[in-house]
């Protein structure tokens, strides 16, 4: 044991030696009070300490980074802004985790071809202020937006509450930059419709910084909507708002977002921002409209007829921007709501056919009895895209193990209608299993390959993502659901 | 199917897919034995409330259009059939039509396909809902293609409400007014949906809202056209008289904000300038130095002599990876060897 350690310890500070040859001291962390804050993304629930924290400032040092972690045989863990709900940048205790929170300089705004080139630490929301003077702006709003950083949106394929009518990042990325694990420059994409080949640029965007390390991205920017409107609409029953969602774009209307919360959400949200909604609503939509004036007006309308006709009991439309930003900001809040409310909170991200919903939203109503455990729901209602938050103490034991099993019930679920474990979270290590019950292990397999065709040491976030065929077998024969890993000493890549 | 591949596998026999040899034309000439997709055909479910529309790979295109004009629904990528197209070879060529500028890339509607891979194992990847990040995004990378990674044996597709309202208008002006007008207009909130310029003439297509349209039209000016839906179809199919005739047709990618390239013969401009259509008897090597320069590529998009090669060759990063993806998905190499790239 003890040898583990010195030897351990030994290659610390070897790899970080080989670091500080070509970086500056501040920009190579292995004290433990440096690598802490390193520790863990927005799934808290997971950490692990780096061994070493490299902090690039330029290209240059990244290629350098990765090739002398090729060559050391150094696994790499990329990290943005650290905000990231499914572990995708969980730190090894074994390698190197690389920070591109420098990187934060928007290189070039150019509002005629209606895009920006910017670095990978620029966050998602700075980029539509960057282009604002233009009139232009980001489409992807993650509602971590604030804080994410637009190099893990490209990571994890972000999505957002605008994701039906205005795509996903994979729509709204036209090229990115950035050197292979041997620190071979890679530009995938291109600013003209198209680029030579296959098409890798939509390989790479939700690839979980498994292929390769992102140093340039160029987003396209879309012309500001001259006005938005969003109807709230409640109802009295959950099943019926789901049925109205469907109703809506059966009716030809494609909204700028089309969102929904139960009672339980929309009560633990008023506590904290006082945005307006209906309490007595068994669940709410905010449909928004967005476009000319002529066109909101006429589009407001017809949702408000559709609303009505599948049984909506009030309205309340949005009269000026603030009051559209106050019903927004409302479902924006829903997670720090969530976690005034609760000690913990486990966001799960399934995706579902919409048709689906009234079923699952009863599979999870019975889930919390099964549990003891309350579970509020927010729901991009357009997408099919679930937010359940189970509440739950993550310093009781027994209650975090509840937790996982509920999770993995309903991620399993989604899966069994038609659905997916994941719509915008990613896999990370927190969904790993669950790949286990989407793909076969012919698919799993090809995804090895598709890595190591990029990777072929596997040494880019190793263990993430894509559970190897062993662990699955493990997996479906412990019935161990969700959360902790039965066996963290199998091989992982 | 997946038997005929998994026999050709053992032989290390090439297969030349082919739906309805619409696009036989396009990219380097087919070889091997012929793999016929047109037999496992059929729409296999189809929400309109949903978005949604699945099919096997030898639907034809016209089949699926007509199914979703019927619900008030269309593709919104506007691919060409270019003849009895399937929905498979429309995939697998990647090709998108005149709205491609405004609503996007054949890529993007690609929700899930079921795809046979070059050992005959029948793979499945995405599925059919609008956010889906578990797992690569292997249906996007098989879009386009050309048939190298596997047989599109099913594909779901995200489709979209037709717009109630189009109009289409027309502007006198050469090509670096009609360059400056297509980029100052899409970065305006203006409902656009097509661009096409051609010997003086800008065309613009409005869809959407009738408010919408109403709203722009005189806002943009321009004299209207009466038959527009015509136009954008003679463009999209390339039956225009300008796609006729026996001169190689380039296709160049560039960004739309790029000069007028100086280069000899007749261009047609779509997608607000990044699509350069050139009839062109100019040699491959300064149509693509051209291309480069202005930050794009170009492809040889029919000709009768093709030995300088259809695509714009890789740099060897990219060709490295090309080859290892096609070793993961086709280690025989016998799915339409050659057809992109003479490297695999």
């Amino acid at each position: 044991m003890g040898e583990t350690v010195s030897l351990s310890l030994s290659r610390r500070h070897e790899v970080a030696r080989a670091l500080r040859a070509f970086l500056p001291a501040r920009a190579v962390l292995f004290e433990e009070e440096d690598t802490r804050p390193y520790e863990c993304d927005g799934l808290t629930a997971y950490r692990q300490l780096p061994m070493v924290v490299a902090l690039p400032e330029t290209e240059e040092q990244v290629r350098r980074i990765l090739q002398l972690c090729a060559s050391m045989r150094v696994p790499v863990v990329p990290r943005g802004a650290g905000t990231g709900l499914s572990g995708g940048a969980l730190p090894l205790g074994d390698g190197v985790l690389l920070s591109m929170a420098k990187f934060m300089r928007v290189l070039r705004v150019d509002p005629r071809a209606r895009l920006a080139v910017v670095q990978p630490g620029v966050r998602n929301a700075a980029i539509s202020e960057a282009a604002a003077p233009h009139g232009l702006y980001y489409a992807p709003d993650p509602s971590s937006q604030i804080a994410c950083t637009i190099g893990g949106n490209v990571a994890e394929n972000s999505g957002g509450v605008h994701c039906l009518k205005y795509g996903l990042t994979v729509h709204n990325v036209l090229r990115v930059r950035g050197y292979t694990i041997d620190g071979e420059p890679l530009e995938l994409g291109a600013e003209a419709p198209d680029a030579p080949g296959l098409d890798l640029l939509a390989l790479a965007v939700g690839s979980e910084g498994m292929l390769f390390v992102v140093t340039e991205v160029t987003v396209k920017l879309l012309p500001k909507p001259q006005c938005a409107r969003v109807i709230m609409a409640s109802f009295d029953d959950v099943e019926k708002a789901g049925d109205a969602v469907a109703e809506i774009i059966a009716a030809g209307i494609i909204p700028a977002g089309l969102e929904m919360m139960d009672r339980p959400a929309t009560r633990a949200v008023e506590q904290f921002v006082g945005a307006g909604y209906d309490l007595e609503a068994a669940a709410i939509l905010l449909c928004e409209s967005d476009g000319t004036p002529a066109e909101v007006e006429d589009e407001i309308a017809r949702m408000e007829a559709v609303l009505t006709a599948a049984g909506a009991v009030r309205l309340a439309v949005s009269r000026d921007e603030a009051e559209r930003l106050r019903f927004w900001s409302g479902r924006k809040a829903a997670f720090p709501a969530v976690g005034r409310i609760s000690p913990d909170y486990y966001c799960m991200d399934g995706t579902i056919p919409r048709k689906r919903l009234g079923e699952v939203l009863h599979f999870i109503a019975a889930l919390e009895k099964k549990y003891g455990l309350r579970c509020p729901n927010v729901f991009h209602a357009g997408d099919g895209n679930l937010h359940p938050l189970i509440l739950f103490d993550a310093n009781n034991a027994e209650e975090l193990h509840r937790t996982e099993q509920f999770a993995a019930e309903v991620l399993e679920k989604c899966v069994a209608v038609g659905g997916t474990i994941t719509g915008e979270h990613g896999v990370g290590v927190e969904k790993i299993n669950q790949m286990c019950t989407q793909f076969r292990p012919d698919e799993l397999e090809l995804f090895h390959a598709v890595k190591l065709a990029f990777d072929a040491r596997a040494l880019l976030n190793p263990g993430k993502a894509v559970p190897t065929l062993a662990r699955c077998a493990e997996y479906g024969r412990m019935h161990v659901h969700g959360g902790a890993l039965p066996h963290p000493e199998l091989p992982r890549f | 199917m997946q038997d005929q591949i998994r026999s050709a596998a053992a032989r290390a026999a090439p297969l030349r897919l082919r739906g309805g040899g619409s696009k036989d034309f396009y990219g380097n000439p087919p070889r091997g034995e012929l793999l016929d997709t047109r037999g496992y055909a059929g729409i296999v479910d189809y929400e309109p409330s949903e978005l949604v529309l699945s099919a096997r790979a030898g639907t034809p295109l016209a089949e699926i259009e007509q199914a979703l004009a019927e619900r008030g629904q269309c593709l919104p990528f506007e691919p060409p059939h270019f003849g009895e197209a399937t929905l498979g070879g429309c995939l697998a060529a990647g090709l998108s039509g005149p709205r491609r500028a405004a609503a996007g890339a054949l890529r993007d509607f690609v929700l899930g396909v079921k795809l046979v891979d070059g050992r005959g194992r029948m793979l499945e990847f995405g599925g059919r809902v609008m956010k889906n990040v578990a797992g690569y995004d292997v249906s996007r990378l098989v879009a386009g293609s050309l048939g190298t990674l596997g047989v599109i044996a099913e594909a779901s597709l995200k489709v979209l409400p037709r717009p109630p309202a189009e109009r289409t208008l027309r502007f006198d002006m050469d090509q670096p007014a009609a360059l400056d007008a297509m980029n100052v207009w899409a970065g305006e909130p203006l409902p656009i949906s097509a661009s096409a310029w051609h010997e003086g003439a800008l065309h613009l297509r409005l869809s959407g809202s009738a408010a919408a349209v109403q709203a722009a039209a005189p806002r943009l000016g321009g004299t209207e056209v009466a038959d527009g839906a015509a136009l954008w179809r003679a463009i999209r199919e390339q039956t225009h008289a300008f796609f006729g005739g026996e001169e190689p047709l380039w296709r160049i990618a560039v960004p739309s904000t790029a000069a007028p390239l100086a280069l000899s013969g007749a261009q047609l401009l779509e997608w607000n300038g990044g699509l350069r259509w050139l009839r062109s008897s100019a040699g491959a090597q300064e149509i693509r130095a051209a291309a480069k320069r202005a930050g794009g590529h170009a492809t040889l998009f029919r000709a009768r002599d093709k030995s300088s090669g259809v695509f714009t060759p890789l740099d060897p990063v990219l060709l490295r990876l090309h080859r290892g993806l096609k070793s993961a998905f086709d280690p025989a190499g016998i799915l339409n060897p050659g057809r992109m790239y003479a490297e695999f």
